[in-house]
């Protein structure tokens, strides 16, 4: 028989010694795992969801981070709103004198380009309209852009893809202004579909309800984003809702009316897109072309109204000066668990280790060096380390994929069963080193068990 | 097979000083030969065996088996070579409980190095006429099965020379005879040295060569005659 067999045999003769042990143990590493999986889980939800097809978000003075949360996350409440003409900045001539001639406005913005238009010729410009939610779920009002020029996944590679249906359009003969896109938690969650219509709630999920619905024309394909819950209506819709549109008490004297097609309104009333001086927006995309992003960044935060957030950036700063502290707690309070797993296996070889002594002595009268009973006892050790460290494992990826819809619809993250956080193998080892260590009582205790004496007890 | 010569042991005492139990001048055991050792409860039988097996180190004296004198050698040099040379059948059978009786005897064979050999842990139980109880546990055997077991554990890494220590103090009179036989037997059969302790007369009779502990060991001193304090 090996040494290691010998090990099993002690294992299962004090089968409930051992398995209450090694359970004790399992709880602990499961809890190790557990912490480790949910710290995991968030430095994903925000580390992965950092890398977007756009450098800048631009958005009201105010704090940086929250300007990152709200217009990436779609977390935290947004700021303020920036006026639409602050939007034109990064518009060619051509595209502002557009912009007057659809919705109306001061003729003189579109005689001339934008001053930031020259850092995003190459480069894509999507405002976002925050404010609004169905149900528990944010309203984005942006333009079809946003799903057109936008990419996701790690490599920011992936397009935006539709389970069902189509990209909104900014107006359809059947729909006007009002069309709307799920991504795929809000639809699966709201058990809506293609055809279906909302009322969007104003300010807070138990805001008051808007009269205007929007239909929903396309279901995006998961995408392990927050985009997956967020429900995106067009930017121009959004605008037409009750109570959006900008008061404004002079209009310029240069006003122009806009030419856009009209639409109805839910008394059947025409209606027609805001003019200018009424939109505002509550951040904007913004992926600059070239190597153009730091000069764009410190020109805008030079100005007094706007600032230019880097979400990779501040969502790192988030990381090491938030969730870089709570990682050293959880790694202390990991190492806290992951000793007094290793002690219920020390406790528990060590009251042992008197109805052993026997069996040690006999071994050793077989011809047992002292070194292979040392083994045998450091080999338990590690079995029970071994079996309580997959055991716990388990047991926390078992409760991980139970919750797993649960973390996904609130983080966007898909937590299954194997995936697995690379802290976790550090655990393994961590475990077996404590074990191993946790073993050195008791085999040293077997290692100087006098042979005559207990063969003679 | 086994030279002792000017073999002493004493023990540290609780209270100070050491307590001398053997002083051997000399015995020795010829290749095959079979030897019964009688003395009194707790005269230091045991301590012979252990002192002989490698378990304990004399104060003095030497020990030699098949020419190597084993209180010359290492801790482990002395293990290694209990495992080789040495088997050992204990008054109390000392069969591992957590072990099935196959085990038990293979248990026998894994510290002599290269000694693997299942079958032959098998056919030693059939000799012992345990080959059908072979995946009984211990405490799923009668008290007679169980010292077979430990016998033929004994045997299992083909020792020169059998120590067996009371081995039938714990068996019932039916099954002493048939264990005693069981271990002449099979020494017979192998070549196999036994120096097998006792303080049953009526089993001692039964061999050729009986040796007296209160003869060989020079501390011994008759009851009433001499210094309780010093005796054994």
């Amino acid at each position: 028989m090996s040494l290691l067999q010998i090990a099993w045999r002690n294992f299962r003769y004090r089968k409930v010694s051992s398995l209450l042990t090694t359970f004790s143990l399992a709880l602990g590493v499961a809890l190790v795992v557990l912490v480790l999986a949910i710290y995991g889980i968030i430095t994903d939800a925000f580390r992965g969801n950092s890398a977007v097809s756009y450098n800048l978000v631009v958005g009201p003075k105010g704090d940086p981070l929250q300007l990152t949360l709200n217009s990436v996350y779609y977390l935290s409440q947004p700021i303020q709103n920036l006026p639409y003409t602050d939007l034109m900045e990064f518009f060619s001539a051509k595209q502002r004198a557009e912009a007057v001639r659809l919705y109306g406005g001061s003729q003189a913005l579109g005689e001339k380009g934008g001053k930031y238009s020259r850092f995003v010729a190459d480069g894509v410009v999507i405002p976002l309209a925050l404010g609004d939610y169905v149900d528990q779920y944010r309203i984005v009002g942006t333009t079809p852009d946003f799903f057109e020029k936008l990419q996701h996944g790690p490599e920011v590679d992936k397009p935006f893809t539709f389970r069902d249906g189509r990209n909104f359009q900014i107006f359809s003969e059947e729909n006007g202004y009002f069309e709307a896109v799920l991504g795929s938690r809000v639809a699966a969650n709201l058990k809506m579909k293609v055809g279906d219509i909302f009322y969007p709630t104003h300010g807070d999920p138990e805001g008051k309800g808007h009269r205007d619905a929007f239909r929903v024309v396309g279901v995006l394909d998961p995408t392990g984003t927050p985009n997956d819950r967020a429900a995106f209506v067009n930017l121009e819709g959004f605008y037409l809702m009750e109570g959006h549109a900008n008061p404004v008490d002079k209009y310029p004297e240069d006003m122009v009316d806009g030419e856009a097609p009209s639409g109805v309104d839910p008394d059947g009333n025409e209606i027609r897109p805001l003019s200018i001086p009424e939109r505002e927006v509550t951040a904007i995309l913004v992926r600059s072309g070239g190597l153009w992003g730091a000069q764009l960044m410190n020109m805008i935060n030079e100005g007094k109204d706007a600032q230019a957030a880097a979400p990779v950036g501040e969502i790192h700063k988030l990381l090491s000066q938030i969730v870089g502290p709570l990682l050293t707690a959880l790694i202390v309070i990991t190492l806290i668990t992951c000793v007094v797993a290793a002690m219920s296996i020390l406790v528990g070889i060590y009251n042992s280790m008197n109805d052993r002594r026997r069996d040690i002595a006999v071994m050793r009268a077989l011809g047992a060096r002292r070194d292979a009973v040392t083994a045998i006892i450091l080999l338990e050790s590690l079995l029970i380390a071994i079996i309580g460290s997959i055991a716990g494992w388990l047991l926390a990826h078992a409760a991980i994929w139970i919750a797993s819809p649960f973390i996904e619809d609130h983080t966007g993250v898909w937590a299954g069963f194997f995936k697995v956080s690379k802290y976790e193998f550090l655990v393994l080892p961590l475990v077996l080193l404590l074990a191993m260590l946790a073993g050195l009582l008791p085999a040293t205790v077997a290692y100087r068990t006098d042979v005559s004496r207990n063969l003679a007890a | 097979m086994l030279e002792i010569r000017e073999l002493k042991k004493s023990f540290e005492q609780p209270g100070g000083g050491r307590l001398p139990i053997l002083d051997i001048e000399t015995l020795s055991l010829a290749a095959g030969e079979q030897t019964v050792l009688i003395g009194q409860s707790g005269g230091g039988k045991t301590t012979l065996l252990h002192l002989i097996a490698g378990l304990l180190t004399p104060d003095s004296g030497s020990i030699k088996i098949g020419g190597t004198d084993i209180t010359r050698l290492s801790e482990s040099g002395r293990d290694r070579f209990r495992a080789a040379m040495t088997g050992y059948v204990f008054q109390t059978f000392n069969l591992l409980p957590g072990f099935t009786a196959l085990e038990n005897v293979r248990l026998g064979m894994s510290f002599a190095s290269g000694k693997h050999q299942p079958e032959r842990a098998l056919a030693l139980l059939d000799r012992v006429g345990l080959a059908e109880r072979a995946h009984y546990r211990p405490g799923q055997l009668s008290v007679g099965q169980q010292q077979r077991v430990a016998i033929a554990r004994s045997l299992a890494s083909r020792p020169k020379l059998l120590l067996a220590d009371e081995p039938t103090a714990n068996v019932d009179p039916a099954s002493s005879q048939t264990v005693i036989n069981l271990i002449r037997d099979t020494c017979g059969e192998d070549n196999i040295t036994l120096l097998l302790v006792t303080h049953s007369m009526e089993l001692a009779s039964q061999f050729d060569r009986v040796e007296r502990l209160e003869t060989i060991n020079r501390l011994y001193v008759a009851p009433g005659t001499g210094d309780a304090a010093a005796r054994i």
